[in-house]
């Protein structure tokens, strides 16, 4: 008997020692860190006494997808006094994922922003179960008219404008390229890249290494080094790590990085970054909340909005390709050009979008096929 | 059209076995430990978790001394640490050796995630450099694979040897694999099964941690929650498919950092072939060995330790 009253002991230490670790997943950030810069606010704008709450599926240490995310909430924050509570590292179809948003209205919580693409499901569900709160989906597709909405942006015309920097800097014509998962928009942002790519450096090809996970840095950065190793001088990516970044600044090459800027983690490889400002976009959705405003719907911003935005250049990028840069940016602001007008091939050389047409935002969001210049294939199924 | 347009230059091939090399020095080093505590006939499914721990570890202890040596130290005793968790509760205490397996991963992978918090997004280094053996490191492609590896990869071979040598011709190695093949028998003949079991557990957390280490100051060089990705799971599989023998296990560390250096490589190569189905390649061997295994054994004795997994309690004999 002692002998499992010991071990019972010694397995409710470990417990709370997990828990410990853990125990940071949610936390109210309201007036903990720049509490006088949201009460300034609260008192100058008439205070919003909203709660949002923001479900991430990693944490915002990550430098990446979270990061930018946790930037955004900070920032609408700042700008409408709103309360915020963030829950870390909550996987996709899980429980947990329920049960912090039940937490989080039994927290007062006005709107639920949920930013990984696997809680689309549960976000309906409980949409349905919660109608007084609004459920924004980040990357999602489903939505009502009154209190489920999706909101994601046009990342494929930043990718677009690192493209040109990436063609630019590519001395051999092989840019390689480390993606995650075969759908629409991955797929769409190699294409935009590599459309990119060829309007800087007509004869280059980019090639696609797959890896199959969103975040493995040994895999990213091993993939990286194989398209290195097959002469590849620039390495673009749609991954969550820095690994692809530093093998290319350890092997001498460049990189173009993606979510944020990741400048610090290869300061001699780093070319240019597709990075995200969810900033503006959480200020008008809190703000709609606040006003009893929000009706759902999707949102799919781009450069306009200012959602999706290029990062630093680096010092070496020419005066030329700036020049190129910002002429494709001013006319993505205005809203008269996008990197998909047509006249443009498939990977076969048929053409897929005639001279002149854009196609409509359903023909992107299913986009399933390679343009012309990209080497690799798309796995079936 | 699975052979689309091979292009495969010599430093594709050099790269390939470079990283197969460095995949082989992370799985053997974990497999080798989780080889010793099998052997004195603890289960320590924790790995992933020591694994973890020794990552976090060993990048703290690199960037803020500014020496990877350091951080490999540091992130050894650390996994040796956190493995006398497991010691205590399985062997000491007699738990079921999965369950507390399996907590130590959870334990592991979450403590790791607390301490590094702030550690995720730095950008500091403190890298090993690769280590050219004079002479031969200059052999064309050979020189480039086998003799400009890490500094980690010479200390795993160097402990592989120690490790079989120890098991197999000295009289604490002849104790240890008694524990594990049965611990009252072991027990009568005077050996301390306790202190065996828990002295194999800690060496193999030891060098779990030393696996998590390298992993982040060499193969990754960073610390994020995550950077280890099953590897842990992998080193598990590694010791049955090496029949808990160092030598086979060194073997199949190679055989299974190939297949993880391939997937990486297929699409460069201009094969057409899914790495989703490579990166299974490990697990499928594994389970093909245990069938080989399971049929063997109707005409001789599994190679697994007859003790493994058995807490032993001197009362209950």
């Amino acid at each position: 008997m002692k002998r499992r009253l010991l071990l019972l002991l010694s397995m409710l230490l470990a417990f709370t020692l997990v828990a410990a670790a853990c125990g940071d997943d949610a936390e109210t950030d309201a007036g903990s860190d720049d509490s006088s810069d949201s009460d300034d606010s609260a008192d100058s704008s008439g205070a919003s006494a909203v709660t949002a709450a923001f479900i991430y599926i990693g944490e915002p240490g990550d430098a990446g997808w979270t990061w930018a995310h946790d930037q955004g909430r900070q920032a609408a924050e700042a700008a409408t006094g709103a309360t915020t509570i963030t829950f870390e590292n909550i996987p996709e179809g899980s429980p947990e994922f329920d049960q912090a948003v039940r937490d989080a209205i039994a927290d007062g919580a006005d709107v639920i922003f949920a930013t990984s693409f696997g809680y689309i499901d549960a976000m309906e569900a409980l949409s349905g179960e919660f109608p007084d709160v609004a459920f924004d989906h980040a990357t999602g597709y489903k939505s009502n008219d009154t209190n489920f909405g999706n909101y994601f942006g046009r990342i494929y015309q930043a990718r677009y404008l690192t493209g040109l920097a990436a063609g630019g800097a590519s001395a051999s014509g092989n840019v390689g390229y480390v993606a995650a998962f075969p759908i629409p928009e991955v797929i769409r942002g190699i294409n935009a890249f590599t459309l990119g790519v060829r309007a800087a450096n007509p004869d280059a090809t980019v090639t696609v290494n797959w890896t199959s996970t969103w975040f493995d840095p040994a895999v990213e950065g091993d993939s990286a080094q194989a398209l290195l190793d097959a002469g590849a001088d620039v390495i673009a990516m749609h991954q969550d790590s820095t690994a692809a970044g530093e093998a290319a600044e350890a092997a001498g090459a460049r990189w173009v990085s993606y979510n944020s800027d990741m400048s610090a983690f290869a300061p001699t490889a780093y070319v240019a970054s597709a990075i995200w400002d969810w900033g503006p976009y959480y200020t008008s959705t809190i703000e709609k909340v606040a006003a009893g405003n929000y009706s759902g719907g999707a949102y799919w911003g781009g450069m306009d909005d200012g959602i999706v935005q290029i990062g630093s250049l680096a010092a070496d990028v020419s005066d030329e390709t700036r020049a190129v840069i910002d002429a494709r940016t001013d006319e993505m602001i205005a809203g008269t050009w996008d990197p998909f007008t047509g006249p443009i091939n498939d990977q076969d050389g048929n053409e897929v979008i005639a001279d002149g047409v854009v196609p409509n935002d359903g023909d992107l969001l299913g986009m399933f096929y390679f343009v012309e210049g990209v080497i690799g294939e798309i796995p079936e199924g | 059209m699975i052979l689309a347009e091979l292009t495969i230059t010599e430093t594709a091939v050099i790269g390939l076995f470079v990283a197969t090399i460095q995949f082989a020095t992370l799985l053997f080093l974990a497999g080798l430990g989780e080889t010793i505590s099998e052997r004195a006939g603890v289960l320590n499914l924790g790995v992933e978790g020591m694994m973890a721990i020794g990552a976090v570890f060993g990048f703290i202890g690199g960037v803020e001394s500014g020496s990877p040596w350091v951080g490999l130290l540091v992130g050894t005793i650390a996994g040796g640490a956190i493995a006398l968790l497991h010691a205590t509760a399985a062997v000491a205490l007699g738990a079921d050796q999965v369950v507390s397996g399996l907590a130590l991963t959870m334990l592991g992978l979450g403590l790791a995630d607390f301490i590094g918090d702030d550690y995720t997004s730095d950008p500091r280094r403190a890298l090993f450099a690769e280590v050219d053996i004079p002479g031969l490191s200059d052999i064309r492609i050979v020189g480039d694979v086998l003799f400009s590896a890490s500094p980690v990869t010479y200390m795993a071979i160097v402990l592989g040897v120690i490790a079989w040598f120890v098991l197999n011709r000295t009289s604490i190695g002849l104790g240890l694999r008694a524990v594990g093949q049965s611990a009252s028998t072991a027990d009568a003949a005077g050996h301390s099964v306790v202190g065996m079991r828990m002295g194999a557990v800690v060496v193999g957390g030891a060098l779990a941690g030393m696996s998590g280490a390298y992993l982040s100051t060499f193969v990754v060089g960073a610390w994020s929650v995550g950077v280890t990705a099953g590897r842990g799971w992998i080193a598990v599989a590694l010791v049955i498919f090496g029949a808990w023998r160092p030598g086979r296990v060194a073997a199949g560390a190679l055989l299974f950092g190939f297949t993880l250096a391939l997937q990486s490589r297929l699409q460069p190569f201009g094969v057409n072939f899914s790495p989703i189905l490579v990166s299974m390649l490990p697990y499928l061997l594994t389970v093909g060995v245990l069938v080989v295994i399971s049929i063997r054994a109707r005409n001789q004795p599994s190679p697994s330790p007859a003790g493994l997994g058995i807490p032993y309690r001197r009362e209950e004999r």
